[in-house]
């Protein structure tokens, strides 16, 4: 048998182990160590914060009593965890977005950054967690009266009460030290996340350790395990169908809304990936913790003499059985159970008191005055640790008050009953955007009435709030009004019935008051960010401000999130808007960052208020709205249309002016060339016309006169047929009515061919060289039609050549898959200016003789066109150089053919 | 024009898989529920000849459904943990 004051003296020693932890993790993460404190095995354990000192010990004896049922207390959140994809992760995406610092911060938050709606949850979340803090009270104190003396299970020698004072004072001073340190509830509270942490690895362990004594150390093995369970008085399946699913489902509702594990599943939440580690993590960690609450029953049913307290068979057994240390350890798990759930449970209700109720108070009761006076931060804090101080306090009273009566779990269920009437609310918030803040209070109003009378205020007792009466008849005599027999429905399982009624009701109220009224624009801002916040985290509401009140706000951030960080915001702000100096321009981008900033240490509603205070309203503007109507996909949609369309007007105008251009160019060269073709054939015909009228009317001409004037009219006839030859022959190639002999044959013999042509009757024949080995190329074309080029090329070079030496290079060259000939004269190189033009029709290098048309390598071109091949001018040192390109491919095909 | 932006009707291969993975994840808590809540069925012995399920079987049933429930949802998290995860280099330690 243990002391109770080694009992004490240990519980001392492990507190203030718990202690050096939170400690030591405050430190590590002020150093910037957190990655390992925020692991997922963390996130995971600090959610076990659910297993409290109820379920700890409770379990057992609600297996004593109703077999398998317990188990549904387990079934609900595993379901929720597994489901993380529907309800969890948005939720946590959402507090993340918005910075909500509470439950009920978040409920007000979705509905316009209502206050009201605010202090009526955090009302009913005080209400219905006060009893469940008191049990925990109550299964420390009841626990430690065992080890005094454990026959007397309930009333043990040892003054419970005031060790149930001590005990709210040591977790409020936990609480105080590690919870209320930090302003801003999103940077989070690692000491006590650490601490639930090794409290949650704690309360495991013992319970596991008491399992396998019990299944191995008592039974005797897994086998002999089941049989006795089998044979013992709760070995048949009896179950109540409607309760197996209502507490499975209800377990699952109270694990969203409690204020404890939304604190900690969404406020400390770390890295969204942590909860879907979790989601398999935790489920098993709840399995660990119910795989041995039947065996220990059915084994403290057995061993345990009638009528002892089933609930601590945890603590019993072992105790029965001479372990004394490992009632020991039971003791500790119980204890870790009780003490983490009132250490977050206080955290999480100091938070929505302080920020819901004495803030907002606060304020008002301070007017206008509220920026200028002291700093807000001392007043924030002392509301929330005198918060803290109240909530324990009323759990205490609680205690003292139903005198540590009642089986737990039934306490428990109550609370659960309670708080699970947040989540018509909840889940309507951030999966319906028609849901609208009257919709919500009246849901939540209705949901919480029903659930006092039909559960929390029967649970009393007869006689204590309602009267047998009551019970009997119902409330003034109308048999509709019975607590446990709602609208004369009787035979249904009291608690089944609460929570049917209470969550119909609720839902119906909600639905109903959601339907018939309409939203304030900020509820439908905030709805649509709620409902859509995977496809836009971007801001609600604007504010207007005028840089004159930046100062105010300067000073009002400074008292809540302290200078240096006021100052390092104002400064960062400034800096992202391109400011001089630490002031930043009051935008609305600004002023929402702010607001944001500020809602992570007082909540959404009292930061909206503060600056509204000072700023003077929201304005919604339409460009909001629209954003947030459901015409604005509609219209999102006609705009992209109008922008494809005008996308392709602007294209098709471009192809337009280009077709125009086009078409004025070729009017602009049709101009041209019929200019230019008549003064081609004017100059001959005026000196033919002049030489004929000159030989007609001049009398006495002498012969020799006569024969120079008729050869120059036979010249220049000559001429004007070459010119009307080559305008005939390019109007033909361009055309395309050409038609091609084609033929095979050598090149070198083409080339010979117009060398010979070129130079026939020419006495200043001009010197040509050539390279045979390289003509030696089997060509496959129009040969005539080739040798027109080379003769166009070999005569213009020897016409235009000014060289006193002039000479012409020919060269062949069949790279890749063409053959190239090359004409290279030493002549003057053509001026760049003209080079462009060279092709053109009708385009002279120089008009000093007025011998060509300017129609030659106009009809090279088209003639190499029609050959597929192409020509161009190379300046050269020196000289020019035209380059013929053919297709290897004729070649080819000529070489094959042969 | 309007549809440019509208995601692909069909995937390749892989992220089809890992669509269907995240499709199972979403199931995941309707199986659970319809199998936990198989003990509804069950007789509690209250017939002529009919035998209550033994306590046992209970529990193996419940226990054996919660191991495979949190079996694969484990399986699940390892197949799908890139897709919401862009980088998981401290995902993979518990």
């Amino acid at each position: 048998m243990a002391s109770v004051n080694l009992l004490i003296a240990v519980c001392i020693c492990y507190v203030s182990g718990l202690f050096a932890i939170a400690f030591l993790a405050e430190r590590a993460a002020a150093k910037g160590r957190r990655a390992w404190l925020r692991s997922p095995l963390v996130y995971t354990l600090s959610l076990s914060i659910y297993c409290t000192g109820w379920t700890f010990y409770g379990a057992v004896g609600y297996a004593a009593r109703s077999g398998m049922e317990f188990v549904t207390i387990y079934l609900g959140p595993s379901l929720v965890m597994i489901g993380w994809w529907w309800v969890l992760r948005k939720l946590v995406r959402i507090g993340r977005a918005q910075r909500v610092t509470s439950v009920a911060d978040l409920i007000s938050s979705r509905y316009g950054k209502s206050n009201t709606l605010a202090i009526v949850v955090t009302l009913m979340a005080v209400l219905g967690v006060t009893p469940y803090i008191a049990l925990q009270l109550q299964s420390v104190t009841t626990s430690l009266a065992i080890f005094a003396d454990p026959t007397e299970a309930t009333d043990g020698g040892m003054n419970q009460v005031s060790a149930g004072f001590w005990i709210a004072l040591g977790l409020a001073l936990f609480t105080l030290l590690f919870g209320t340190r930090k302003l801003n509830t999103n940077e989070r509270h690692d000491g006590v996340v650490m601490a639930i942490a090794v409290e949650a690895v704690v309360k495991l362990l013992a319970l596991l350790a008491v399992g396998v004594f019990v299944v191995w150390g008592v039974a005797g093995g897994a086998a002999q395990m089941m049989a006795r369970i089998d044979t013992s008085p709760i070995g048949a399946w009896q179950m109540d169908g409607s309760r197996w699913a209502a507490l499975t489902a209800l377990a699952g509702a109270a694990f969203l809304c409690l204020p404890r594990m939304f604190q900690v599943l969404v406020v400390e939440n770390d890295d969204e990936r942590h909860l879907q580690i979790a989601s398999w993590a935790f489920p098993l960690y709840l399995m660990l913790m119910s795989l041995f609450v039947v065996p220990i029953a059915v084994i403290g049913l057995d061993v345990l003499p009638r009528g002892a307290n089933p609930d601590f068979f945890v603590l019993t057994v072992p105790l029965s059985q001479g372990q004394n240390s490992l009632a020991m350890l039971s003791f500790l798990g119980g204890f870790s159970s009780a003490t983490s759930m009132v250490i977050v449970a206080t955290l999480a209700l100091s938070t929505m008191v302080s920020n819901h109720v004495v803030m907002p108070i606060y304020l008002s009761a301070q007017g206008q005055r509220a920026s200028v006076s002291g700093d807000v931060r001392h007043v924030v804090i002392l509301s929330r640790r005198l918060s803290v101080l109240v909530i324990i306090a009323l759990g205490y009273l609680y205690y003292r008050l139903s005198g540590g009566s009642g089986a737990l779990a039934a306490i428990g269920l109550i609370s659960f009953v309670g708080v699970a009437q947040f989540l018509p609310a909840m889940l309507g918030g951030i999966f319906w955007r028609g849901a609208t803040r009257t919709g919500a209070i009246c849901g939540l109003v209705v949901g919480f009435t029903v659930w006092s009378f039909t559960s929390f205020l029967p649970s009393f007792g007869s006689d204590v709030v309602f009267s047998s009466d009551v019970f009997e008849k119902g409330v003034m005599e109308i048999s509709m009004l019975r607590p446990q027999a709602l609208f004369g429905i009787e035979g249904i399982d009291p608690t089944v019935h609460a929570v049917l009624w209470s969550l119909m009701l609720n839902t119906l109220g909600f639905v109903v008051g959601s339907l018939v009224t309409f939203p304030t624009p900020l509820e439908r801002l905030q709805g649509a960010q709620f409902v859509n916040v995977f496809d836009h985290s971007g801001q609600s509401g604007q504010w207007s401000a005028s840089v004159a009140e930046t100062e105010d706000l300067m000073i009002m951030a400074q008292r809540i999130l302290g200078a240096a960080e006021a100052q390092a915001l104002f400064r960062d702000a400034a800096r992202g808007q391109g400011v001089q100096g630490h002031l930043p321009e009051p935008t609305p981008d600004f002023l929402q960052r702010l607001e944001r900033e500020l809602a992570a240490s007082v909540g959404a509603a009292t930061a909206h208020a503060m600056i509204g205070q000072l700023v003077g309203g929201a304005t919604v503007s339409v460009q909001d709205l629209m954003a947030v109507a459901d015409e604005s996909a509609q219209i999102l949609e006609y705009s992209g249309q109008l922008e494809a369309k005008s996308a392709e007007l602007v294209r098709t105008a471009r192809q337009l002016r280009n077709a125009n251009a086009k078409l004025t160019q070729l009017s602009v060269q049709k101009d041209a060339f019929l200019s230019q073709i008549s003064h081609e054939l004017r100059t001959p015909m005026t000196s033919i016309r002049s030489f004929s009228e000159i030989l007609r009317d001049t009398k006495g001409l002498g012969a020799a006169e006569k024969t120079k004037y008729a050869s120059i009219i036979h010249v220049e006839s000559i001429r004007l047929t070459r010119l009307l030859d080559d305008l005939l022959d390019l109007s033909v190639l361009e055309n395309g009515q050409v038609s091609l002999n084609v033929a095979g044959g050598l090149l070198s013999d083409v080339i010979g061919h117009a060398v010979t042509t070129s130079q026939a009757g020419r006495r200043d024949s001009m010197l040509i060289r050539r390279t045979p080995d390289a003509e030696a190329v089997e060509m496959y074309t129009d040969l005539d039609r080739l040798s027109q080029v080379f003769i166009n090329l070999i005569t213009n070079a020897q016409k235009y050549c000014v060289s006193p030496k002039p000479a012409l290079t020919i060269d062949v060259d069949q790279t890749g898959p063409s053959v190239s000939v090359r004409f290279t004269d030493n002549g003057a190189p053509i001026p760049v200016e003209k080079r462009a033009l060279i092709f053109e029709k009708f385009s002279r290098i120089n008009d000093q003789e007025g011998n060509g048309a300017g129609l030659g390598l106009a009809i090279c071109r088209e003639i190499l066109t029609r050959l597929d091949g192409d020509i161009s001018y190379e300046p050269v040192v020196g000289g020019n150089c035209f380059v013929v390109r053919l297709p290897a491919r004729r070649a080819l095909a000529a070489q094959q053919s042969h | 024009m309007a549809d440019r932006n509208a995601p692909p009707v069909f995937l390749e291969r892989r992220s089809y898989r890992k669509r269907r993975m995240m499709d199972a994840v979403r199931l995941m808590p309707f199986l659970g529920a319809l199998l936990w809540m198989v003990p509804l069925l069950w007789s509690e012995g209250q017939g002529a000849d009919l035998q209550p399920i033994r306590l046992s079987s209970a529990i193996r049933y419940v226990f054996w459904v919660w191991l495979g429930l949190i079996f694969i949802s484990a399986v699940l998290w390892w197949l799908t943990r890139d897709e919401t995860a862009r980088s998981d280099a401290g995902a993979g330690d518990t």
